[in-house]
Formats: C-alpha cells, structure tokens, sequence
C-alpha cells in the first residue's frame, strides 16, 4: 500500500520523459548523418590498402555508405582508416594526423599488422596502433577481404549510432598525449605489446 | 688462384657462375677504381652495396659491391672482409659511382660500417635519433633493445620534419618553403634531440 505523499517513478509520467525523447530525437538525427556520411581519410601502408582500394572500388563500392568522399586532407576527414602496419617511423605522422582531424573523429584499425603488430614483431614496428592513437573499430584478416572492412564500416555505424550527444564523456573527448609524450601507460603500452601466438617462440635475446 | 686485379687477395667463383673478388680494405678504392676505368673491365654500374654478418662469430663481416658493365654485359662481385672486432670502416666509393650514396647509407643504418668520405652518412631507414643500435647486426635483439613503451615514447618524440638535410631542401628549392624556424634549426644540423635512454 503507498502512503500518502509518496510518488511513483514511471518513465512515462516523468517530468524528465520529454525532455528524453527530445534529446533522443536530437541525437537521432545527428548520430544517422554523422554515421551515413562518414569520410575515410585513407592511411595505406601495405597489402591492406589493396584491399581497402577494391572497397573503394565499384564492386564493393563503400559509397553506398556515405562514404563517396574519400578525405586525402585529415582536416576534412571523420574516420581514420589505419590499412596496414605502422612503422615506429610513421608513429608520429598517423599521431599528427589523427591530431588534424576535427572532433567527432573515429579510427579504423584494418587488418592485423594495424590491430597488433601480425607478423612483425620486431624492433621497427609498432604493435598494435591502439598504443598511439584510440581504436574504435578492429577488422581482423591478413588482409581483411572487402567484406571484412565493409562490416566493420558497418559496426562503426553501429557503434556511432549509439553515441549520444548529451554524454561527452563517453566517446568525444579529446585523446591527449600525456607530458611524456604517451597516450597510455607504458606498463599499459608494454602488456599489449606482449608477443602472443607464433611470437612467443622468439626471444628478445636471439 | 692469382689474379690480374690489382689489391685482390683471392678470387672465387660463386654458386651461379659469377666471379668474387676479395679485396684488402685499404686497397678497396685502388681496385674499384681499376675495375671502373681499365679498357676491357669497364665495370660502369654499381648494381648494389650490401653487407653479410655470420652466425659464426670468428668469420669477419663482408661488404659485397655489385658491379655490371652495362657494355660488356658483365657481372663481378668485390668482397672486403671486416673484422667485428676492429673498427669496422672501408672506403666510400661514392667518388666513383655517386649511386653508392644511399646503398652506403643503408649499410651504415643497417651494420654501422663507417665509409670513409662519404659526403652524407646519416641514417636512411630509421630516424635519425634512433639510439638502439644497428639493426641487421647479429647482437642486435630482434625486437630491439628498449621496452615497447619506450620505443613508443621515442618515436612519438621524434619530429617527422627533421629527416631532410639543406642539401635535400636546396633541390626545387624547398627550403624556401619552410618556416624560418624551421630553416634554421635545419641550418644548425638540429634534427630533434636525442631521446634519453631508459633509466637514465
């Protein structure tokens, strides 16, 4: 039995229910043109970019997705497409760019040189580019095929579609380097360069 | 096997039939020179400059010079053996072929083999900070010899504008595009600082 005085939270006789429908309408509208307009600012390195131009290309075609415009410029460019694997020597270059590109911005790790360092587990390449730039997207494949890239252009859509325009913390701060010039911890940036798989027989002494 | 090369210490005939000459160091320039300008040798192109380390450490290292006579349509293989244990220096030859300019230079990033009168020798591959050591070399870890971190930390550091020399920026005048903040730290031979070393 309710006492007198007592109120009842029901989502639908909440004051606040409007004001909810509102900001979903808002970003509801805001979330499908970012998501169904995304330019990719290409980032090819290797092998990836093959696969990433037969995307491109009339087959696969990403224009169907918005994608029509492909960004040669970072400034102009909503999602970076990292196609191949990342040298420490490109490490600062895929940094700076990813700093060009104006806020919303997402990151599409293709392939898994990008994702992890795949085979090259050695002095001069970075492993895994999630330790230089934040990483929304991970497409797996050696290289991924163009249906690969397609889906996760798709779960990135997803995944835009999810945001909210109301919660600034959850996606859209800006991904500082720390004073040491870092974006993780190295301890952090030491475990996920750990060597899995096939790299475990190596060792850092041979 | 004598030969009529002058300052070659032993001739050998490769797997594929190609001729290697082996040469004293200090004789390098002297035979390059002949093997270059002799009538009948003419050896006008310099295909290729490389090195060899062996997992046998006792076996001196090896710079391998491929030479072709575009004229005669011939192919010869110079050799000069280096011990690890000396300094490890030889003649450049980039006064008789200036293409051995970059082949050097890749050589010393790769093995650190100075080559003495090389107009330029700077790193080629990696940056010029790079403090980790000689790549290709035998002693060298595989995945280099700082943490991941601090590999990430230096090459986040390192500035990607710095690899050019004046002498790279004076052709098409690009030199003159730049800041001239930025010309004259390149004029200083400034080219990012060195990355203190871990746990130092």
């Amino acid at each position: 039995m309710k006492r007198v005085g007592e109120t009842t939270e029901v989502s639908g006789q909440s004051p606040n229910y409007l004001v909810a429908k509102f900001q979903d309408l808002v970003d509801w509208v805001v979330n499908s043109s970012r998501a169904n307009s995304l330019w990719p600012m290409p980032f090819g390195t290797a092998c990836c970019a093959i696969e990433f131009m037969a995307t491109a290309a009339s087959r696969f075609d990403f224009a169907r997705f918005g994608m029509e415009r492909q960004a040669f410029s970072p400034r102009q460019a909503d999602v970076l497409i990292c196609a191949g694997r990342l040298p420490f020597k490109l490490a600062p270059v895929i940094r700076r760019i990813y700093d060009q590109m104006p806020q919303p911005k997402w990151v599409i790790s293709m392939g898994a040189c990008a994702s992890t360092g795949g085979i090259f587990d050695n002095y001069a390449m970075v492993q895994g580019i999630d330790t230089i730039v934040p990483v929304d997207v991970y497409v797996p494949g050696c290289p991924p095929r163009p249906e690969g890239l397609l889906y996760g252009i798709l779960l990135l859509h997803k995944k835009i579609k999810g945001e909210s325009l109301f919660d600034h913390v959850r996606r859209r701060d800006e991904q500082l380097l720390d004073e040491k010039g870092l974006r993780l911890p190295p301890e952090t940036i030491d475990e996920i360069s750990e060597p899995f798989g096939n790299s475990v027989h190596q060792f850092r002494s041979s | 096997m004598t030969s009529p090369v002058p300052g070659a210490l032993r001739t050998e005939v490769a797997r594929d039939g190609e001729t290697i000459v082996f040469v004293a160091p200090e004789r390098l320039l002297e035979t390059m020179k002949w093997l270059k300008e002799t009538p009948g040798q003419e050896f006008d192109y310099l295909v290729d400059v490389t090195a060899v380390e062996f997992r046998d450490r006792e076996r001196p290292l090896q710079v391998v010079y491929f030479l072709r006579s575009l004229t005669r349509k011939a192919d010869v293989r110079v050799k000069v053996e280096l011990n690890a244990s000396a300094e490890l220096a030889v003649d450049s030859v980039y006064s008789l072929w200036h293409g051995a300019d970059w082949l050097e230079r890749e050589v010393f990033d790769m093995f650190g083999i100075t080559f003495r009168g090389h107009p330029d020798l700077r790193r080629i591959l990696m940056w010029e900070t790079y403090a980790e050591g000689y790549p290709l070399r035998k002693n060298f870890p595989l995945r280099g010899r700082f943490s991941r971190a601090e590999q990430v930390r230096q090459a986040l550091n390192a500035n990607p504008e710095a690899h050019y020399s004046m002498e790279e920026l004076s052709i098409a005048d690009a030199g003159g595009d730049l800041p001239e903040d930025m010309r004259e730290r390149l004029r200083r031979g400034e080219r990012g600082t060195i990355p203190e070393p871990p746990g130092a």
